[in-house]
């Protein structure tokens, strides 16, 4: 390699590691912004120093409460929520959707095209235009304000996308195997379990990803929806907002912890994602 | 073991195609049978019919003396290759051959007794331990029959085994497959489009097409005797030669004044005759007494090495004429294409497409 052309590989990758940079300051810019806001005290965020004494105050706030009286805070009542809601409707839309995929992929259903695009419509429709007729029903039901009303809107609204998104990984695994185990001595429920279930576990698991944070993070819907009993974190962390001062270390604490979670999972579950996301990409 | 027994299986799919056609066939046991066809004639969903992975719209299946209708595929004691070998990829391939053995509870002891007698058969036992991505497709193939024979089953299905392999690769695993089916003595049923691979394989052939049995019988049967217009053109390379021909006096006139011996029992009517490229011959005469030859011009040769296929245009008719080697003819050549075979041709009726004369009934089921 001449020495021109060395130089100019080094301007090259020189200039690559500065876009990057940019790149990665300004996606990080907003995270870097709240975790140092969250290590704030009140007067530090308003002066917007830079230099500051970091105090984990905020983050205690979020989870005992500020009274006289003491005790977990509310956010802790709303982060217990959050995860059960979460955590049911993921599972129970996983549970439902999948073996409904499997059937959609595999057998010979009456107007099969049409039933997939009324299950794909469910989802066209905006949030804020159902919520208010979904409130009325949920007042009359008495699920106004339940975990259970929450959980079985979004089991709902994740099922759509469940289904879709686990037929197209379905539809990647032959039929063969499923009728070769069956050849072998196995019912076809065995044959789904023996044989396809293994083999779509990185495709479940890339779509109860989806379906975890689209429920976690679902905002709409829980607003209108709960009250204080059953309330979720992110209806709670808006709500911490507006009255007489703004408590802007905390909320950026809250939301930390809010986003711990959904990070923690997806990190051990990467590697089955990575396989998800590009399933079927190969020719078998 | 046993053989299969098919009465008026009629398969209809939910959107109306009709896949089988009130088919009829013995299988006896033992028996290696080819169904034979282009794709979409019905073989393979006979095929899963008999395995239970289809179940038929109308008739009976018997397997052995029992009749395995309502039976599911697992019951059936059958086993079953299929084109993408359909290995389960999350398993080893020692443990791909032992999941039948494994499905039917098999002491572990003899699971692993009869996986290493399967894969010593076959010579895949320095495969054991891989996975299926990293076996080629024979290996993957000869672990698909370690599979299946590792049950010791009634019957084996074979749905177009060979399809994926390359050509060299195939010619050896259709020996393999010919020869364990004999070793073992077990009835199978091999489904395939590839006329040369029935003809290799099988002790009778079945030929299909949109869903009905065209003509069933051993090989070279079928090949000399077609009992069908279908079975003529899609049995043979090159495949038969037809052509429309008339009956004049004591011998049939075909294009160009081609003249052919009259089959007994042909009278006449709308008539198309079928011509097996070696019963023709160029410039050369046939037995004494043999019609004589029409004047055609040669449009293509190709030397073959063992032989030398001429395609001649008679009378606006292309036929192929199978000649030796060093026939010195070329393209453009006027040549003289006369019929040179002892036996009679095969004669069909241009309408209903079924061979006529007294020969039928040698060829038909």
């Amino acid at each position: 390699m001449s020495a021109q052309t060395r130089e100019s590989s080094r301007v090259r990758t020189t200039i690559e590691v500065v876009l990057l940079a940019i790149a990665v300051a300004v996606m990080l810019f907003p995270a870097a912004w709240m975790l140092l806001t969250s290590l704030k005290d009140l007067q530090d965020v308003y002066a917007g120093s830079v230099v500051f004494s970091p105090t984990l105050e905020n983050y205690r706030d979020v989870f005992v409460s500020r009274s006289a009286a003491g005790g977990a805070s509310d956010l802790v009542r709303n982060f217990a929520n959050s995860v059960i809601v979460t955590a049911s409707a993921t599972v129970l839309a996983t549970v439902i959707g999948v073996p409904a995929a499997w059937a959609f992929s595999r057998f010979p259903l009456k107007g099969k095209k049409d039933q997939l695009f009324f299950i794909l419509s469910t989802r066209f429709m905006p949030p804020v235009v159902v919520v208010i007729p979904l409130f009325v029903m949920y007042r009359t039901l008495h699920l106004y304000d339940t975990r259970i009303g929450l959980v079985l809107l979004y089991t709902a609204f994740n099922l759509p996308f469940t289904i879709w998104m686990m037929k197209g990984f379905i539809d990647e695994v032959p039929a063969e195997y499923e009728d070769a185990a069956m050849v072998d001595g196995y019912s076809r429920l065995q044959a789904f379990h023996k044989v396809a279930l293994p083999l779509l576990l990185p495709g479940i698991l890339a779509t109860a990803v989806f379906s975890l944070i689209f429920t976690w993070n679902e905002f709409t819907f829980a607003v209108f929806l709960t009250g204080a009993t059953s309330r979720t974190v992110p209806p709670a962390i808006a709500g911490l907002l507006g009255g007489q001062s703004t408590p802007w270390g905390l909320v950026a604490a809250a939301a930390m912890v809010f986003a711990v979670p959904v990070l923690a999972f997806g990190w051990f579950v990467r590697t089955h994602l990575v396989a998800g996301m590009t399933f079927g990409a190969v020719r078998r | 073991m046993a053989g299969i027994r098919i009465e008026g299986l009629h398969k209809r799919f939910d959107d109306g195609t009709v896949a089988v056609h009130n088919l009829d066939l013995d299988i006896a046991d033992g028996e290696l049978f080819v169904l034979l066809g282009p794709s979409g004639c019905g073989k393979t969903t006979t095929l899963r019919c008999i395995a239970g992975l289809e179940h038929q719209t109308r008739g009976d299946i018997f397997i052995g003396d029992e009749l395995v209708n309502g039976r599911r595929a697992g019951d059936r004691d059958i086993a079953m290759v299929f084109q993408f070998y359909a290995l389960y990829p999350h398993l080893t391939a020692r443990d791909n051959i032992a999941f039948p053995l494994r499905a039917q509870r098999v002491d572990p002891a003899e699971v692993r007794r009869r996986v290493d007698k399967a894969a010593a058969m076959l010579k895949i036992t320095s495969l054991l331990d891989r996975k299926p991505s990293r076996l080629s497709g024979g290996e993957q193939q000869r672990i698909a029959l370690a599979r299946a024979l590792v049950r010791n089953p009634k019957v084996f299905l074979m749905d177009e085994p060979l399809t994926n392999l390359d050509a060299e690769l195939r010619i050896d695993m259709r020996t393999e497959i010919k020869h364990l089916q004999a070793e073992l003595g077990t009835t199978m049923v091999y489904v395939t489009h590839d006329q040369v691979e029935a003809m290799s394989l099988g002790h009778r052939i079945g030929i299909m097409s949109q869903g009905r049995l065209e003509q069933v019988g051993p090989p070279l049967e079928v090949y000399r005797h077609p009992a069908t217009l279908f079975a003529a053109g899609f049995i043979g390379t090159p495949p038969m030669n037809l052509f429309p021909v008339s009956v004049d006096g004591a011998t049939l006139v075909g294009p160009a004044g081609l003249r052919l011996p009259l089959p007994d029992g042909v009278v006449g009517g709308d008539l198309v005759a079928g011509v097996r490229a070696e019963w023709l011959g160029v410039d050369r005469h046939g037995p004494p007494g043999a019609p004589a030859g029409a004047k055609g011009t040669v449009v293509a040769r190709e030397a073959l090495g063992d032989e030398t296929i001429f395609v001649v245009d008679v009378g606006g008719h292309s036929l192929s004429v199978r000649e030796s080697p060093s026939a010195p003819q070329r393209e453009g050549d006027t040549v003289s294409v006369s019929y040179v075979a002892s036996e009679p041709p095969r004669v069909y009726d241009a309408t209903t497409g079924r061979a006529v004369g007294d020969l039928v009934s040698a060829g038909a089921r």
